[in-house]
């Protein structure tokens, strides 16, 4: 009777292990990988929009305030999409013949909303409350990003739970003085955990109860 | 084994193997069943099963599909069916890890004919156990939040359940078993791909048995492997059967809170796993003509830990009464009057029978060294012990602290589908093994002969 392997099978055997291990290691190290790649966060998506509306040209252009169109940002929970008419405050006089503007015009004719994109769509089991946010000194920016520098608006941050505990954990790396928030250029100054512990400690925020299930998932 | 501790263990050992056996005939009649052309009664009893198995995946696909509400459990009662078989079959893998690891490290003789397919049945009853605790979630796609990784949600499951230990102990279980019962087989694998005819047969036994050649320094690997691996088999099932127990224990229901539910859950374990392994022991030594292998003395002495499992059953019924009594407890004293008049009254009273008074019939030689007295007795117990189960999660979870909370549990058409659908899988798996695996370790039973003719 013949050998039933040949030598080469040596090396099938030790592929084959290297590939069993592969394959028990590698749909994790994927996995791992996927759920925080911007395919699965939308991270950096640019949703279609039905007006290409520019935050650029409306904040760092023309400096218009975060609250002059989000106007329940500092007191809701919803900060809010304008209705049409906010920007036809403005767009009734200027651009009044620009095709881009065109759907505008018509919701403003007809009384059909714009159907906006949502871009940062959480679901429906957190509540999230914007209010409590810019109260307590956090801008704008550190959760939607550079939005005065975004032509189109895109997804800045993963908006995963780990995300925003990581923040609830320690707000001292993020908060800013309130009278900040708004402002689209604020960056971290040299002593952020120094001034961040005494914003903490001034605007009473209570760390050690803000990772709670009941603060969001209610 | 060293010689010395076997020569004097026992008079009877040469019973454990019948004396015309020498090697030559004892790999043979193992590995013919492996190597022969399929029967016509395995394809039957393959595709009977395999139709049960199908109830099986159409009961867990309507589960999934419409949710656990087609269930008979309630708000009261919220664990049914899915639990007492969750528990029942982890009881049954019990009694294989114990005969291949504990009995090997008692040095029992008779444990040697029995422990590959008492292991197998280890293996499938864990793994069908397993899937319970996942059917009977109401999300059983999020099952996997039960494990500890570095997810997005930055949560990290509950380490304080028992639940989550659960999950743990059986992951484990299947995976120590798998490796123990793999380890066992490599030899036998070596032996069938010797043996074998068909270069299919060749490659793939070849291929399993990882080019086994049977030197000194293998046996000497292999004996040391095993040997460790049977000690940490043994802790490992007395753990994961206690945690089922902690499932309970660490409760606040009367009835369940009870510092007994540890060892009690064991050794019905192990009771109600002997058993099974006295039924299947029967089935394939009719069915195989192992009679060589698997002898009376073999029944008897299962028959026996039967017996002593059952009075270690009937102390802790009977513990769990008078402590209900002795204590200053009306809750707990309440369950137990209702466990024994209410309405599950007969199945309390029938686990009774089942499982203490039956097995009495075990302290006569005759009965133990009977078949068809002992596979009555061992299906019974195994009644029993479902039925055990039965009182401790439906009664007690019936009748809790609030009367106005009391409720009755009512299995629907899909609890009972779910059931025999895996008792159908369990048959297939065995279907399977039967037919692809040999049965009885060939090597330990060689070397049983070779210990044997060197005495005689």
């Amino acid at each position: 009777m013949g050998q039933i392997f040949r030598p080469r099978a040596n090396s099938f055997a030790r592929i084959a292990l290297l590939g069993l291990a592969l394959l028990i290691v590698l749909p994790f190290c994927i996995g791992f990988a996927l759920v925080r790649s911007p395919y699965l966060t939308g991270v950096d998506d640019v949703p279609h929009q039905p007006v290409p509306f520019s935050h650029q040209h409306h904040v760092s252009g023309l400096g218009i305030d975060c609250r002059y169109c989000h106007t329940s940002v500092e007191h809701a929970a919803f900060a809010g999409i304008p209705p049409t008419e906010t920007c036809m405050t403005c767009h009734s006089q200027i651009w009044t013949d620009a095709a881009v503007l065109e759907p505008v015009r018509k919701s403003w004719r007809t009384g059909q909303p714009l159907r906006w994109t949502r871009v940062y769509d959480l679901p429906d089991f957190v509540y999230f409350n914007h209010g409590i946010h810019v109260s307590h000194g956090i801008g704008c920016t550190t959760c939607h990003g550079p939005v005065g520098r975004m032509p189109l608006t895109r997804q800045a941050t993963p908006l995963f739970m780990s995300w925003c505990l990581d923040c609830h954990r320690a707000p001292e790396k993020y908060v800013r003085p309130r009278e900040h928030v708004f402002d689209p250029d604020w960056t971290p100054p040299q002593n952020q955990f120094a001034q961040g512990r005494q914003l903490v400690h001034e605007y009473q925020i209570r760390v050690g109860q803000l990772i709670h299930c009941s603060v969001c998932h209610r | 084994m060293s010689r010395d501790i076997e020569q004097r263990t026992d008079p009877e050992r040469a019973t454990v193997l019948r004396s015309d056996q020498d090697y030559a005939s004892i790999s043979r009649a193992i590995s013919d069943s492996v190597l022969r052309p399929t029967s016509r009664g395995w394809w039957l009893g393959f595709c009977l099963s395999g139709l049960g198995v199908l109830i099986f995946i159409a009961a867990a696909g309507y589960l999934f599909y419409a949710g656990v509400g087609i269930w008979g459990v309630n708000t009261t009662v919220v664990w049914g069916f899915a639990i007492i078989n969750y528990v029942w079959w982890i009881g049954i893998g019990n009694a294989g890890t114990l005969i291949s690891a504990m009995l090997y490290l008692a040095r029992q003789p008779w444990r040697t004919s029995i422990n590959r397919f008492a292991e197998a049945m280890t293996i499938f009853a864990a793994s069908i156990a397993g899937l319970f605790p996942i059917l009977h979630l109401g999300r059983p796609y999020l099952f996997y939040w039960l494990a500890p990784y570095p997810s997005t949600m930055g949560v990290w499951p509950q380490f304080r359940s028992p639940l989550v230990w659960d999950m743990f102990a059986i992951a484990t279980y299947i995976i120590v078993s798998v490796l123990f019962w793999y380890t066992g087989l490599i030899p036998d694998l070596a032996t069938l791909r010797d043996r074998a005819r068909s270069r299919a047969a060749q490659l793939v036994y070849g291929a399993f048995a990882l080019g086994w050649r049977g030197s000194a320094a293998h046996w000497r690997h292999y004996e040391r492997a095993y040997l460790i691996l049977a000690a940490l088999a043994v802790p490992l099932v007395v753990s994961v059967h206690s945690v089922v127990g902690y499932d309970f224990a660490t409760a606040l229901m009367p009835g369940w809170r009870s510092t007994l539910f540890a060892p009690y859950f064991v050794v019905g374990a192990m009771f109600s796993g002997f058993a099974m392994v006295i039924v299947i022991t029967i089935a394939l030594r009719a069915a195989f003509r192992l009679h060589a292998f698997v002898t009376p003395r073999h029944l008897d002495a299962m028959a026996k830990i039967l017996l002593a499992a059952s009075l270690i059953m009937g102390y802790a019924y009977g513990m769990e009464a008078f402590m209900a009594w002795y204590g200053t407890d009306a809750d707990e004293w309440r369950q137990t009057v209702t466990t024994a008049t209410g309405p599950y009254g007969p199945a309390y009273w029938g686990m009774l029978f089942c499982n203490v008074a039956v097995p009495q019939l075990c302290w006569s030689a005759r009965i133990r060294r009977s078949i068809p007295a002992l596979l009555v007795v061992a299906i019974l117990v195994n009644i029993g012990m479902w039925l055990e189960r039965y009182v401790i999660v439906v009664n007690i979870l019936s009748q809790g602290f609030m009367p106005s909370q009391f409720r009755l549990y009512f299995p629907t058409v899909w609890d009972w589908a779910t059931m025999l659908g895996s008792f159908a899988l369990f048959l297939w798996f065995f279907f399977l093994f039967v037919r692809f695996v040999p049965m009885v370790p060939m090597h330990e039973v060689r070397k049983l002969a070779h210990d044997l003719g060197e005495r005689s």
